[in-house]
């Protein structure tokens, strides 16, 4: 048997490193998550379809960026369009639902999920597409011997922090801000205090909408753009709306990023802390499987104590 | 769960069953008679996922067997043929129910293709026990290999353990001594690791499992760079593979081998590109073998498709080729089925892959290839042989199989 630690991951540079990549892929998953938080807790709205605005967002970056021939005219473009292509499913699709009850929006949504899965096919074919990662971030920062970090990811993690402070900034700091705020603690009431909740709804639709579009860019030249590329993303940030308690997007940001370094870190520690009780070959599978479970584990956990999550919106 | 599948398929075939003699009373009318029966077109399903993640590689499937029949003029062994294209949704349930209507209703005179283990396992049965020929041509997996295997059943492919044991004896003959194995947590991938260990003696320093859904390898590809092996073996199909590739190469980790196994193929590449330039990977067939059947393919599939054609195509191509051969020896006449069992068994074609010929259990005996993806001159990418790895290769499971000699 072999001890734990022994070219394995207990090991402080390899922890450093796993930190990093926990923190990279919390904050992809931030950037999903903010605007679902903001849609389910300030319109009561149930959107399953947000995951296939990632992709979207995906693949308006990836063609935009081959059509120009450059990465930053693609990013710049694509935000528009995803923010266009949101107000748009809006308006054909999610206004219509807002009364009803959330059965028939988790219905409508799943049918926009399985309509643009197949749609996108339809239009970019079925293969995946690739998006090249830009020249002035192409390279990487050595971090430990043999391993390269790519400059790229650490461009994600900046733009992802920074997009939560704005988000901060905007939703703590503005006018608009404090009317989201109140929405997702009491909507008819702000109705009720003359505020055009229709035109706020579709507002944080369309901003969800682009955010969502954003994480798929940023995305794009690290994961494989094809048809369904949202659908396992929606699950994670789902169950990071849930830790961080619905409408907050304070909540969504520090579940984001405790659920990015559980399932990272855990990936990598489970099957050598398995190995302490089992053979190697059994302790491969179990922590395997237990690392996937590992989220979920937490999930159930915080749950357990705080109900409606780390930072509920509505006290 | 095998019990809750076969519940649910009697269920869906209870339903096709009277769908389909629904159907029949409305088509009597119309029905060709006996008589003209030699006039009509050979009726071939194709089964090729068409929708969902997989699709592509469904789309080659289908686009190299319509390739085939261009170039045989639409005719199988002289008689026209009429192709119904099934997608299975990679759905067994979906499968059943589609192929039990094309056997019933449209009375199909072959069902062909079929990309995923799993469709097959479904459809074995309804097919074969109509006393239809089903002939695989990706799906290979070792239950039909051998003990189950079926005088109705060809498979043009591969037996899916002969694939990823030769990537086990490359890394052997490559002198590889440490060598780091990482699949998905699946029966496919767990399969991929006692394949590939199944030739391969040096030491592997670790095996990990990975989930079917997972997107970032950023902690394993950490893992890889700490042990240094001198080589990876992978078998990362579809997106999973589009996704580690371009980060292996983005964590600088491209200085260790990256042996694989249907993770770099032509039907990735156009994802992956630059990021999987000297990867390697292990297949019977690649677009540059050099012989005039396989130039005149890859030619004609590019014109007329604009992707460059992988395994996927060249089998159900050659698998075409193969049918016109079959009805052309029985002289058009489908109703001698030992007759034209002997003539399908023959393998009296030209392939793309240079010879083919069938094992005792209608697998192919064939040879596998290291290959290597390279950029070519127009700017496309595709994968290359670099050497023979196993030769006149029989799967390991023929040996179980017991053929009856006539059906």
């Amino acid at each position: 048997m072999r001890r734990v630690g022994e070219g394995g991951f207990v090991n402080t540079t390899l922890l450093l490193v796993q930190g990093l990549n926990g923190l990279q892929f919390g904050v992809l998953l931030f950037l999903v998550a903010a605007g679902l938080t903001l849609v389910f807790g300030v319109m009561d709205f149930i959107n399953l379809a947000h995951g296939v605005q990632y992709m979207v967002g995906a693949y308006l970056g990836a063609s935009l960026a081959a059509l120009t021939g450059s990465f930053w005219l693609g990013l710049l473009l694509a935000l528009p369009a995803a923010l266009v292509f949101g107000l748009v499913l809006e308006f054909l699709v999610f206004r219509h639902l807002y009364d009803r009850d959330h059965l028939s929006q988790v219905l409508a949504t799943f049918g926009v999920i399985l309509f643009l899965n197949e749609g996108v096919k339809v239009v970019f074919g079925a293969a995946p597409m690739q998006m090249p990662v830009p020249d002035l971030l192409s390279g990487g920062v050595p971090l430990m011997d043999g391993l390269l970090y790519p400059t790229y990811r650490l461009a994600i993690l900046a733009a992802g922090l920074a997009t939560a402070a704005l988000l901060w900034f905007l939703v703590e700091r503005t006018r608009a801000g404090m009317l989201v705020r109140a929405g997702a603690t009491n909507a008819p009431m702000v109705a009720a205090l003359g505020v055009d909740i229709r035109r706020l709804f579709m507002l944080v639709f369309g901003f969800g909408a682009m955010l969502a579009g954003f994480a798929g860019v940023m995305a794009a030249p690290i994961l494989s753009v094809e048809p369904g590329m949202g659908d396992n993303l929606l699950i994670l940030a789902f169950v990071v709306i849930v830790i961080g308690g619905i409408g907050s997007v304070r909540g969504a940001f520090v579940a984001a990023l405790l659920v990015g370094l559980v399932e990272t870190i855990g990936r990598g520690l489970m099957p050598d802390l398995m190995r302490l009780f089992m053979d190697a070959s059994s302790a491969r599978q179990t922590g395997a499987a237990l690392a996937s479970m590992l989220v979920y584990i937490v999930m159930a956990a915080i749950l357990a104590f705080r109900p409606a999550g780390l930072f509920p919106a509505r006290a | 769960m095998a019990f809750q599948e076969s519940g649910h398929k009697t269920g869906t075939s209870r339903r096709g069953l009277l769908l389909a003699s629904g159907a029949g009373v409305l088509a009597t009318p119309l029905a060709a008679p006996a008589l003209h029966a030699q006039a009509a077109p050979i009726k071939v399903g194709v089964v090729a996922v068409q929708t969902g993640p997989q699709a592509a590689l469904g789309t080659q499937l289908r686009d190299g067997w319509t390739m085939g029949l261009r170039h045989l003029n639409n005719q199988l062994g002289g008689r026209a043929v009429e192709t119904l294209v099934i997608d299975d949704e990679l759905r067994p349930d979906v499968a059943v129910t589609k192929v039990r209507a094309a056997l019933e209703r449209d009375r199909v005179d072959f069902v062909v293709g079929v990309v995923f283990s799993n469709i097959l396992q479904a459809i074995m049965r309804p097919v074969t026990e109509s006393g239809t020929f089903l002939i695989s041509s990706n799906a290979g997996p070792s239950t039909f290999a051998g003990r189950g295997c079926s005088p109705f059943f060809f498979n043009t492919s591969y037996n899916n353990d002969q694939v990823h044991s030769v990537m086990g004896q490359a890394a052997q003959d490559l002198g590889y001594r440490r060598v780091f194995l990482m699949t998905p947590n699946y029966q496919a991938g767990r399969d991929a690791m006692a394949g590939f260990k199944s030739r391969f003696q040096g030491e592997v320093l670790d095996e990990v499992y990975v989930p079917l859904t997972q997107l970032d390898f950023s902690a394993e590809l950490a893992r890889i760079a700490s042990l240094r092996p001198d080589a990876i073996f992978t078998f990362m199909p579809g997106g999973l593979g589009v996704n580690l590739v371009r980060q292996y190469r983005q964590a600088g980790l491209a200085n260790i081998p990256f042996l694989s196994t249907f993770t770099v193929d032509e039907a990735t590449l156009p994802a992956q590109g630059e990021a999987a330039l000297g990867f390697y990977s292990g297949a019977n067939w690649a677009p540059n073998m050099d012989n005039a059947q396989n130039t005149r393919f890859v030619r004609d599939f590019e014109a007329a498709f604009n992707y460059v054609p992988a395994t996927y195509a060249a089998q159900s191509y050659d698998t075409a080729m193969l049918l016109d051969s079959a009805v052309r020896k029985v002289g058009g006449n489908l109703g001698d089925k030992n007759a034209l069992r002997a003539a399908i068994a023959a393998a009296d074609f030209t392939s793309v892959r240079g010879g083919f010929r069938f094992g005792a259990n209608q697998y192919p005996v064939q040879d596998f290839w290291l290959c290597q993806v390279v950029r070519r001159p127009d700017g496309k990418f595709q994968t290359q042989t670099v050497r023979r790895v196993l030769e006149a290769n029989v799967d390991p499971w023929a040996a179980q199989c017991r053929m009856p000699a006539r059906i």
